[in-house]
């Protein structure tokens, strides 16, 4: 599915189902270098029961046109911007990492939109290491493997993927590697410097889940207590001999939390 | 700033996408001999069917003893995934039967094995699928053979039996110039010897049969996909690819290239290839190739050291006529195979004696360590004489074309002492000149 925003085209995964305007909506919102496949279990899952699915590609991602966005604010108001282009008024949002933060900010500064919020691998702030921005602003490949090295937990390096066949890490990093130049580094920049966190966290009045996996060394899990803290109406899964990249090693985990969540409709 | 560190190939070979049986503890990998997987419940099962969770359902589609296997095969290539097949041959039709139909075209390099030669020349045009043969080295011969419904150009790393290099980087460059993807059969070198993705190949198959399991005990095919090749790309490939850029009537209406942005191939290839031509590996087949694949490094080098040791003997030796091996400065692709092959030109080469179709039998019959059969790439060393049985259907014409004359023997060099192969080799070189 394809709508404009701001003139420019975005794409949607809809797991191959129309949009139906009378049913609810979620949001998938990818991270850093991704793209929408990454949600392709999940997303798949809810677009056959009962909802819409919007697996959004970033502006400058996949198969969206336009500049990556360069500030986590700038996402979130896209975010809303989409919405308005699908006639969706409220929506419930999942975003994984920096997505995770382009959801918080969306739903702390227009709470009527969204209705629910679920937030993976987050961390509220988001620093980036200075090793691997300074890579990632020379468009150096070493930024994407000190991605993966700190993506995926120790045992699922080697591999040992739930979807039979798939090479975790090198499907990863390829897709990685389809950003444009300077890509990765704008959204690295974005989850430096965003520093509303909090702010956004404190103002957010629906309810919000927390999937942390116990072994992210992206994003650390002890970056997201303080965020869980401020939430007033969270839940925290926490998902053990997990990395960052949470939706390919522990796929049925992260289902389980997400339809325990959004439940059927 | 230091790279991140990875995992070497070495450590790959034996780890890759295998851990420690969470049930029972087994180090090995667990030979999962079973046809089907229990659903948890009717949810569950609707689930995996309709590609929403991952997991197990029927072992023609996936086993998880043959995605150990598709794991580690795809990251000592460094690709994204793999299928395991039943033989080296259902991975290249299963590669095209994903890629196109009736109306499509290849270009092919002309020294193909002679089975993957017969699959293309002579079963693919009954079903529309036309291809065209060009000579390995001959660059402007690929790009002229390529026409608008051109879909795949396609490659053995080593041409079979001639040993033409395929120049990867460079074909790679023209078939992507063309919006089409590179397919090579790497079955000679192993990712030990040369990882095509590397040099720019798009999609690499093996017959496992032959290094990879390394002892002659097993058939199976692995299909590997780099995850590179952009299948919709506006200008490029868009148009091209219906099988993967277009809604699939077979699997509700997927769009393959949309489902998986590096993946789309080996989804296709699975969902419908696996599905309905069936040709998949069996899980036993998947752990004796696993067991070969832990010691493919050390048998690489065992096979090339002893290769290099008998290419010397039999280059030197008055009765014979021709060698062609690519690391002797006499192969016309000596230097590229410096550059793309720097650690090994293999174990399987050919070379020709001076003398009669009669002594050519004299010498294969007075060899007695190694053994006369149809294969290549086992621990034993084998020898055969291809006129007369891996290319017999091929004309003469072609035959000359493809470098192999009547005389032309092809050896695949074991894993026995060096010393007893070339004493082997120079006592039936002696009893064909006296025959």
């Amino acid at each position: 599915m394809r709508v404009s925003v701001a003139g420019h085209s975005v794409y949607a995964y809809t797991g191959a189902r129309a949009f139906d305007a009378a049913l609810p909506t979620i949001a998938f919102v990818h991270g850093a270098a991704n793209d929408h496949s990454v949600w392709a279990l999940q997303s798949r899952y809810f677009a056959h029961h009962g909802r819409n699915v919007l697996a959004l590609d970033l502006p400058g991602h996949g198969r969206s046109e336009g500049a990556a966005l360069r500030t986590v604010a700038a996402i979130a108001d896209w975010l809303v911007a989409v919405l308005d282009a699908c006639a969706i008024n409220t929506a419930a949002l999942a975003g994984h990492s920096l997505g995770s933060l382009a959801v918080l900010d969306a739903a702390g500064r227009h709470p009527t939109r969204v209705e629910r919020v679920a937030l993976l691998g987050p961390s509220v702030p988001m620093p980036v290491s200075e090793a691997l921005l300074d890579a990632a602003k020379r468009d150096d490949h070493a930024a994407f493997e000190m991605i993966n090295a700190w993506s995926f937990s120790p045992p699922d390096q080697l591999g040992g993927n739930r979807l039979p066949g798939v090479w975790m890490t090198g499907s990863s990093l390829r897709l990685m590697e389809r950003c444009g130049p300077g890509v990765l580094y704008t959204d690295l920049a974005a989850c430096n410097s965003y520093a509303e966190g909090l702010k956004a966290a404190s103002k957010i009045r629906c309810p919000a889940l927390l999937i942390v996996g116990e072994r992210d060394q992206m994003t650390l899990p002890k970056n997201a207590r303080a965020l869980a803290e401020t939430l007033a109406d969270k839940r925290v899964v926490r998902i053990p001999d997990c990395g960052h990249s949470l939706m390919v090693e522990a796929p049925d985990a992260v289902l389980d939390a997400l339809r325990e969540f959004f439940p059927a409709r | 700033m230091a790279k991140p560190k990875t995992t070497h190939f070495d450590t790959l070979t034996l780890h890759a996408g295998a851990r420690p049986d969470p049930a029972t503890g087994a180090r090995a990998t667990p030979i999962y001999q079973s046809a089907s997987f229990v659903f948890r419940d009717t949810d569950h099962a609707a689930a995996l069917f309709n590609m929403e969770r991952a997991g197990y359902v029927y072992s023609r589609i996936s086993n998880p003893t043959c995605a150990v296997l598709e794991e580690r095969i795809s990251a000592l290539e460094g690709g994204v995934g793999a299928i395991a097949v039943a033989s080296g041959q259902a991975a290249l039709h299963l590669a095209i039967a994903t890629l196109m139909g009736a109306g499509s075209h290849i270009v092919a390099s002309r020294s193909l094995y002679g089975g993957s030669h017969n699959l293309l020349d002579f079963t693919l045009p009954r079903f529309g699928i036309e291809t065209s043969f060009v000579d390995a080295r001959d660059l402007d011969a690929w790009r002229n053979a390529i026409r608008p419904n051109t879909r795949l150009l396609f490659g053995e790393t080593l041409g079979n039996p001639g040993l033409e290099i395929l120049d990867v980087p460079r074909v790679a460059a023209l078939a992507h110039e063309h919006g089409v993807p590179l397919l090579v059969d790497s079955t000679f070198t192993t990712p030990y010897l040369m990882r095509p993705f590397d040099h720019g190949a798009d999609l690499v198959y093996h017959s496992a049969t032959k290094f990879l399991s390394g002892h002659g005990v097993v058939i199976g095919g692995l299909l590997v996909d780099s995850g590179r090749f952009d299948w919709d790309e506006p200008g490029r490939s868009a148009g091209k690819f219906s099988t993967l850029s277009e809604p699939y009537a077979g699997f509700h209406g997927m769009v393959f290239a949309e489902e998986s942005t590096t993946a789309a191939f080996l989804l296709r290839a699975r969902r419908e290839g696996i599905r309905d031509f069936g040709a998949c590996m069996a899980p036993m087949t998947a752990f004796q190739i696993l067991q070969g694949i832990e010691t493919l490094p050390l048998r690489m080098q065992r096979h090339v050291e002893n290769t290099r040791k008998i290419v010397s003997f039999l280059a030197a030796h008055p009765f014979v006529e021709s060698l062609g091996y690519p690391e002797l400065p006499t192969h016309p692709d000596h230097a590229l195979a410096a550059r793309l092959l720097p650690a090994g030109c293999g174990a399987v080469f050919s070379f020709a004696i001076r003398g009669t179709r009669d002594q050519g039998r004299r010498f294969i019959e007075s060899l007695r360590v190694f053994s006369h059969l149809a294969n290549v790439g086992d621990a034993k060393s084998l020898v055969i004489h291809p006129a007369s049985t891996t290319h017999f259907r091929v004309s003469a014409e072609d035959l000359r074309a493809a470098g192999i004359g009547e005389g032309t023997i092809r050896l695949s060099v074991g894993l026995e002492h060096a010393e007893d192969l070339i004493e082997d080799l120079g006592r039936a070189l002696h009893a064909a000149e006296r025959a």
